[in-house]
């Protein structure tokens, strides 16, 4: 049994049809948010080309995140940045055996749809690319297939999961190479849900309904989060992961996984590198495994990085306060 | 607890969590003692009398239990009769061979256990994924909600196979011997009866 609050149970996602004597349902909230399921403990990894999704298969990817330009590329690029090439996606898609994701703009209700044509398992609504709406993001449930979303706090988080987020990502700083954001949203993200589990357990329901004000969402998601103690949906981690040591942290954090953008592709050493990731994601509990895994790169080899304090584009915060 | 069974979920990859509960409902439902944890290593896995391998991406996790020698030990165990239950990728661990719908055939780890062929991803892709409600009448269950995600089917059976349910003439859940597999996820539905009838398959070591 998995968690369903905030489920808008029949929806225009929800597709009712009939194969041979058996009716069937698609896109529930149980499909979506199970596809989710099935990546934990696993790493989703940035890819722009064929041979990068097939390494990062071989590598032991969960799933492969395909994008037009890495993050780091497109902050350096500037410019408007969109939904990759399709024809790419497709090629990715007939490549490799492991579920296949691709980013949208934020509130580009089109981008998604045409995603969702193209077959890709899960959509990310994503704050690398330029948002096409800040104040309004995709409805997800007129959609079949699941979304991920970033959050860099418990409200957007609960925010995107009442427009039907399947998953959640708490959000870094893209592109930097720079793990720091993305400690502190997870834990940001933490110590709100002790904040409502602790006033649940209370019993103080006139104090999880000012919560609930406070973050703009419903009084029951708020109610059901905080009797769960933790996120409805799967979350991830995300944003400036680039060693096998910051991966292993944010699964210390309590994440279910980690998204690795440039990371990887950004590394001279990205095959060594991109299995080494997912060894210390797997075996996160056992620092001598976590060791092992590190020393299976070169710290010479890793991307510069960029300090997060006097960033042009911060990109976290696109969509932030909708 | 010391007098109780002791059920393991392979937590290498997947939906561990939703394993744990069911099977430790399953557990109290049957009125037997038990304890459920997650096992890693080999040396967890040698404890086992029983064990579930959950959904969760087939390559990722089979890969991953042979670097650290988990595969072999969970064929030994297999071999020396411990009841498994391989659900979705598990059953794909589980399975003697494996295709992929589009990419064709697969070179991946697997245990080489259960005498049938797979095919992966045979009802598409996740926006094809579907729950539809099935019936598994060999174990006395007739009405079973079926939660399939990019699922398999089992396209050959060896002799020695036992069909438990089918969906529109797709092989879905199998048997042979102790080791059950299925293509859906009763992990992720509310009922446990799945769990439950692994659970009675379970004896005490010893």
């Amino acid at each position: 049994m998995i968690p369903l609050a905030g489920d808008l149970g029949n929806t225009k996602g929800v597709v009712k049809e009939k194969i041979g004597s058996f009716g069937t349902t698609r896109g529930t909230s149980t499909l979506k948010r199970g596809f989710a399921h099935m990546l934990k403990n696993g790493v989703v990894m940035d890819v722009t080309t064929v041979e990068q999704a097939k390494i990062a298969e071989d590598a032991g990817a969960v799933a492969v995140m395909v994008l037009d330009k890495l993050p780091s590329d497109v902050r350096k690029a500037g410019g408007v940045a969109r939904t990759a090439s399709i024809r790419i996606i497709q090629e990715i898609i007939d490549s490799v055996t492991i579920p296949v994701m691709a980013k949208c703009r934020i509130g580009h209700v089109y981008e998604a749809m045409v995603l969702q044509e193209t077959n890709v398992d899960m959509i990310d609504e994503s704050e690398v690319l330029t948002p096409a709406d800040e104040n309004h993001h995709i409805w997800k449930w007129d959609f079949t297939s699941p979304f991920v979303n970033g959050a860099r706090n418990l409200g957007e988080a609960l925010r995107r999961i009442e427009e039907g987020a399947a998953m959640i990502r708490t959000k870094g700083e893209p592109g930097t190479g720079n793990v720091a954001e993305a400690v502190i949203h997870i834990k940001n993200v933490n110590t709100e849900l002790r904040r409502i589990k602790s006033i649940y357990d209370a019993g103080d329901e006139q104090d999880l309904i000012s919560v609930a004000r406070e973050l703009k969402v419903s009084y029951s998601i708020v109610e059901e989060t905080a009797s769960l103690g933790r996120l409805p949906v799967v979350n991830f981690a995300a944003g400036g992961i680039s060693t096998p040591a910051d991966a292993a942290y944010l699964m210390t954090l309590g994440c279910d996984g980690v998204f690795v953008g440039s990371g990887i592709f950004k590394a001279d050493d990205a095959k060594e590198r991109a299995q080494a990731i997912v060894l210390a994601t797997t075996f996160w509990e056992d620092p001598d495994k976590v060791k092992e895994a590190q020393k299976m790169i070169d710290e010479r080899q890793s991307m510069l990085g960029l300090d997060t304090k006097n960033l042009e584009l911060r990109m976290q915060e696109r969509g932030s306060t909708a | 607890m010391s007098g109780g069974i002791n059920v393991g979920i392979l937590a290498v990859q997947g939906d561990v969590e939703e394993n744990i509960l069911a099977t430790k409902m399953a557990i109290e439902e049957l009125g037997m003692e038990g304890i459920v944890t997650e096992v890693k290593t080999p040396e967890q896995i040698s404890d086992l009398d029983g064990l579930i391998i959950p959904g969760g991406e087939s390559t990722v996790i089979g890969t991953l239990s042979l670097v650290n020698g988990s595969l072999k030990k969970i064929k030994e165990k297999i071999a020396s009769g411990m009841p498994v239950f391989g659900i979705c990728a598990g059953m794909i661990i589980l399975s003697k061979k494996a295709k992929d719908r589009v990419v064709g055939e697969m070179d991946q780890p697997l245990l080489d256990f259960l005498d049938i062929k797979i095919e992966r991803n045979a009802f598409g892709r996740q926006k094809d994924s579907f729950e539809s409600e099935i019936s598994i009448d060999k174990i006395g269950v007739s009405k079973f909600p079926g939660v399939f995600i990019r699922a398999p089917s089992i396209i050959e059976i060896g002799k020695d196979v036992e069909i438990l349910s089918k969906f529109n003439e797709k092989i879905i859940a199998v048997k042979q011997g102790n080791v059950i597999g299925t293509a859906f996820h009763p992990e992720l539905t509310g009922d446990i009866s799945l769990h439950k009838y692994f659970v009675s398959l379970i004896k005490k070591k010893n």
